[in-house]
């Protein structure tokens, strides 16, 4: 695998320049680097676990923001990304969409799950406190995410079965279910389109974000 | 009584650094108070001078040390390698970081079988040597400014490589490198998280590992430092020394230029 890689190098260096010396002190080419960042990753990641190599496999979003390096995308292809991720949203078959907010406390609690050392019998977290300030208790949060706190409150959400509140409570099922929907390269995962969190466990996290009575509304 | 002295202050920081003692403080308040109170007293210092016998001594199918072994800066000089490294290296045609190239040294002049050590779990047998190896080596590179070279063009492709593999996004959680290390001030719970694309962050991150974690007691090599990385990025396993890990480690790097190496640091 090694040899492979030192071969695209050599042939990539070759392929620009009519000499050697000139040709390595040249910067490579996009497709050059498409082409050896393939290489490299064939021979350098193995299945361990639970973690197989079609981790490695990216769709369109993936693909697009990992392409992208941080910048914003095109906003044609961002919208189009949205769309497609929005088609996936499944609202649940009974039609509530809330849960229990302190069983979506444990959830946001535990960051275990998915990785090469878990099992795939139990179940996920949903990590969500690594990243979001949420209840005001938990003095230990990331901010890699917005502060979720008084995620309801502040939207104006005071009974989540009202007709009013519909748009919001949908969003958030969305968002939750799958985030890229609404921002092509949104940071969070896709709770609900990868299979992360089950219905129940996201009716339980909608819980713990718009029930009046969670500690997040307080 | 330096070791002495190293135990009892070990004491003193697994105090200060539990959860309940650090809540009400910033991770790197924590931290720095710390480092403040072991001084000169880093437990890495220990592995530093086993990295240093293992260094000089004849091990190995061979009996050989690693006495000639080229870091980058000529047969047997260590000072300063390591702020040079990863770099491209003629005699294996590739471009190698610091534990990639030991095991071509450790094969070639040890006779030790290269792939049977990268095989084997972190903290275990060689593995356990590798990782006074880098301590020693980083050691002698402390407080020197990274300056990867840039010449040759696999240096040049790596960087560019490294580039790709850090913003990768992947795994059912759709995470990079990039979704913790690509903005400045950031935390995941309360640890704060180096933005390793520019400078100074990079350099913070990047120029801290090897480093010695107190949460363990073990001397985390940047090998085994990337490898938890991905596993909590929820990616499949990267081989130890592979070009990938490799690939990252120019990028971060380069990116680390002119800032400070304080390897091996210390680390919760």
């Amino acid at each position: 695998m090694k040899t492979n890689h030192t071969k695209t190098i050599a042939l990539a260096c070759a392929l620009t320049a009519t000499s050697l010396l000139a040709g390595c002190t040249m910067a490579p080419t996009s497709a050059q680097v498409d082409e050896a960042t393939r290489q490299v990753l064939k021979s350098s990641f193995r299945e361990q676990g639970i973690a197989k190599l079609d981790r490695l496999q990216l769709d369109a979003s993936n693909q697009a923001c990992s392409d992208s390096e941080g910048n914003t995308l095109d906003d044609k292809l961002g919208k189009a990304i949205e769309a497609e991720n929005l088609k996936t949203v499944k609202f649940p078959a009974d039609g509530k969409l809330l849960g229990n907010w302190a069983e979506g406390e444990k959830i946001a609690q535990n960051g275990r799950g998915l990785t090469w050392t878990d099992s795939a019998a139990a179940a996920n977290g949903g990590s969500c406190y690594n990243c979001h300030q949420i209840s005001k208790a938990e003095v230990s949060y990331g901010s890699i995410g917005p502060s979720l706190y008084n995620y309801a409150k502040l939207r104006g959400v005071s009974d989540p079965a009202a007709v009013a509140s519909k748009p919001i409570v949908d969003y958030t099922w969305g968002k939750l279910w799958n985030s890229k929907a609404y921002n092509a390269c949104s940071g969070m995962p896709r709770f609900g389109h990868a299979n992360i969190l089950t219905v129940e466990q996201i009716k339980d996290v909608m819980a713990l974000l718009l029930d009046p009575k969670s500690p997040v509304n307080q | 009584m330096k070791t002495y002295l190293i135990t009892t202050l070990l004491g003193f920081a697994a105090v200060l650094l539990s959860p309940l003692a650090s809540a009400q403080k910033t991770t790197a308040e924590g931290i720095a108070e710390y480092r403040a109170m072991l001084a000169d007293g880093n437990p890495a210092e220990l592995f530093e001078a086993k990295g240093e016998v293992l260094w000089k001594q004849a091990r190995g199918p061979k009996n050989a040390t690693l006495e000639k072994c080229d870091l980058g800066k000529g047969a047997g000089v260590v000072k300063g390698a390591f702020v040079e490294l990863p770099r491209f290296f003629a005699d294996t045609q590739r471009v190698q970081d610091l534990e990639s190239r030991l095991l071509t040294c450790m094969e070639v002049q040890q006779g030790f079988n290269a792939a049977d050590i990268a095989k084997t779990r972190f903290g275990e047998g060689e593995q356990k040597n590798m990782e006074s190896l880098v301590a020693y080596i980083s050691a002698e590179s402390k407080d020197m400014k990274f300056n990867l070279p840039q010449t040759h063009a696999q240096e040049k492709l790596m960087y560019e490589v490294g580039k790709k593999v850090f913003y990768l996004r992947g795994g059912p959680m759709d995470f990079s490198c990039a979704s913790c290390h690509s903005e400045d001030n950031k935390r995941v719970r309360l640890q704060d998280l180096p933005n390793l694309t520019k400078q100074p962050s990079a350099s913070v991150g990047f120029g801290s590992w090897p480093a010695y974690r107190v949460s363990g007691g073990e001397l985390w090599s940047m090998q085994r430092r990337l490898n938890d990385c991905y596993r909590q990025q929820r990616f499949p396993f990267p081989g130890y020394a592979s070009d990938a890990t490799i690939a990252l480690g120019v990028y971060m790097g380069v990116n680390a230029k002119s800032g400070v190496s304080t390897a091996p640091a210390l680390k919760r």
